[in-house]
């Protein structure tokens, strides 16, 4: 690599992303990123999304949405554009994003201006949460070593909140409305900040589109698998001995991803994929999985924003998953009847199941709210708290049994509610 | 001939729950344990239309819209 701006050579493994991550302590400034990435490439707009699309990236925030297709859903707006950095990374157990924007936020925000150009955008918000305190700060360096006349990128710090990263609750917040879902359409492509066509993206999904940028779309399918190519940040925590953040290529069994986590303190009972919108899966059959994202869909599992949650036989599976139902219910953003009460009666009853003090016709009702809740909010609160809800009663379904028995041995896991104030680097 | 299509949905922020709408249109909408619309088939067929048209016209929160196409 060479101080002189010549591009720097493509990682050819593992880490990618996380590329200069055990050298800094802080967060890595221009100079040092440059040296490490290159500078930023000029690339015209439709060559860039050009790029994205036969690299096959799709985002990272959680939804999984293929990144071209949103980058030429704004592009081809005609209004003048916008691109919102979406930081406010909610989900408890999930810590890669924080990471990025504390530790290498000029990578993200290469990708941020990168985007910018693809969509016409004139201008470039990052919004976080307040507990991301580390973030804001490596943010807030990363902009003041940069040209503000290239591109004004400003901060946006809201209130913290699980339902506060939704794309349209982020919008509202910039828009200086409470920061809470709104129903759709129009989206935030279509009508965003200020009224004008939004670009929302998760700070990984741009941080890989700065590399795919500078080493290309082949680079990027380098790694990983043809239907899930390249490489992606997962979260693991729970019984295993290194809790953090790993890069891992797609198509990776589960067992290297414990393994590079130090390996299960504990023979694991279940893990929970996807975080606590995702689902559970029982531990043998867990430890078959593959970090693939058709894969997982076909056992009804989604990485979502890469968490992964090990949860040890000496822990109780229905009190976890009671504390956490609890966490989601109070969540709700309280806009809409079903959510606001059907979720509250849910997390009531899956209590009195975990507890062993329910009726057997509760357990019947139980199921008849989830079935009829889902779908029937503005957002997808109430539907990720029923995945989960289904999963829960599904893969422990021998606890409910022996719950209603007597007391129930496990002892309590910890599994993270709200917002984590600081992280175990790698 | 093209036939004309019809779908009802429920915007559950403005919706506050008051009900007109499963008691004018009970053939496609029912309330839950709260009080709040299940609209069970979108699709509103077209004997069913008029009525539809009173009910999303008698919310009072106009949360009921009718998408006709």
């Amino acid at each position: 690599m060479s101080a002189t701006g010549t591009p720097a050579s493509p990682p050819s493994s593992l880490p990618r992303v996380l590329q200069g991550l055990e050298d800094s302590h802080g967060p890595m400034d221009l100079a040092g990123h440059e040296l490490l990435h290159g500078p930023l490439p000029e690339v015209q707009p439709e060559r860039l999304i050009d790029m994205v699309e036969r690299s096959g990236l799709r985002g990272r925030g959680g939804a999984d949405f293929p990144t071209a297709i949103k980058l030429r859903a704004v592009a081809s707006r005609r209004r003048m554009s916008c691109v919102v950095v979406n930081g406010s990374e909610t989900e408890p157990a999930s810590l890669k994003d924080h990471l990025l924007l504390a530790r290498l936020p000029h990578l993200v925000l290469d990708g941020a201006l990168l985007a910018a150009k693809a969509v016409g955008a004139g201008e470039v918000i990052v919004k976080l949460d307040q507990n991301a305190v580390e973030a804001a700060e490596g943010l807030q360096q990363a902009i003041n070593q940069r040209d503000s006349l290239e591109m004004p990128i400003s901060l946006g710090i809201g209130p913290d909140g699980y339902v506060t990263g939704e794309e349209s609750a982020v919008i509202q917040f910039l828009n200086g409305r409470p920061a809470k879902p709104r129903f759709v359409p129009p989206r935030p492509f279509e009508r965003g900040y200020r009224n004008r066509p939004t670009l929302v993206q998760n700070p990984e999904t741009l941080a890989q589109i700065a590399l795919v940028a500078r080493h290309g779309a082949e680079w990027y399918r380098e790694l990983g698998t043809a239907a899930d190519p390249g490489s992606v940040l997962v979260t693991i925590s729970g019984a295993v001995a290194y809790p953090g953040v790993y890069e891992m290529a797609f198509g990776t069994p589960m067992t290297d991803l414990i393994r590079a986590a130090g390996g299960e303190t504990e023979p694991l009972q279940a893990l929970l994929v996807g975080g606590y919108f995702g689902t559970w899966m029982p531990g043998a059959p867990a430890m078959d999985l593959r970090l693939a994202r058709q894969e997982l869909a076909t056992l009804g599992c989604s990485l979502g924003a890469g968490v992964i949650i090990a949860l040890g036989e000496s822990a109780c599976g229905l009190h976890e998953s009671a504390r956490i139902v609890d966490y989601l219910a109070g969540q709700s953003s309280g806009q809409c009847g079903p959510c606001v009460h059907g979720l509250a009666a849910i997390a009531g009853t899956f209590g009195a199941l975990a507890d062993g003090v329910a009726h057997g016709r509760e357990y019947e009702r139980l199921l008849r709210w989830c079935t009829e809740v889902r779908g029937r909010g503005a957002c997808h609160h109430p539907n990720g708290v029923i995945r989960f809800v289904e999963s829960a009663l599904h893969v422990f379904h021998l606890d409910l049994q022996t719950h209603g028995a007597g007391p129930c041995p496990g002892r309590p896991a910890g599994l993270p509610l709200g917002p984590q104030v600081g992280w175990r680097s790698m | 001939m093209k036939t004309k299509t019809a779908h009802l949905r429920v915007n559950p922020i403005m919706c506050e729950g008051h009900g007109l709408c499963a008691e004018l249109l009970p053939e496609l909408i029912r309330l839950d344990d709260w009080g709040y619309p299940i609209i069970d088939t979108a699709e509103v067929p077209p004997e069913l239309l008029g009525l539809a048209r009173r009910a999303a016209d008698a919310c009072p929160t106009l949360a009921l819209l009718l998408d006709e196409d």
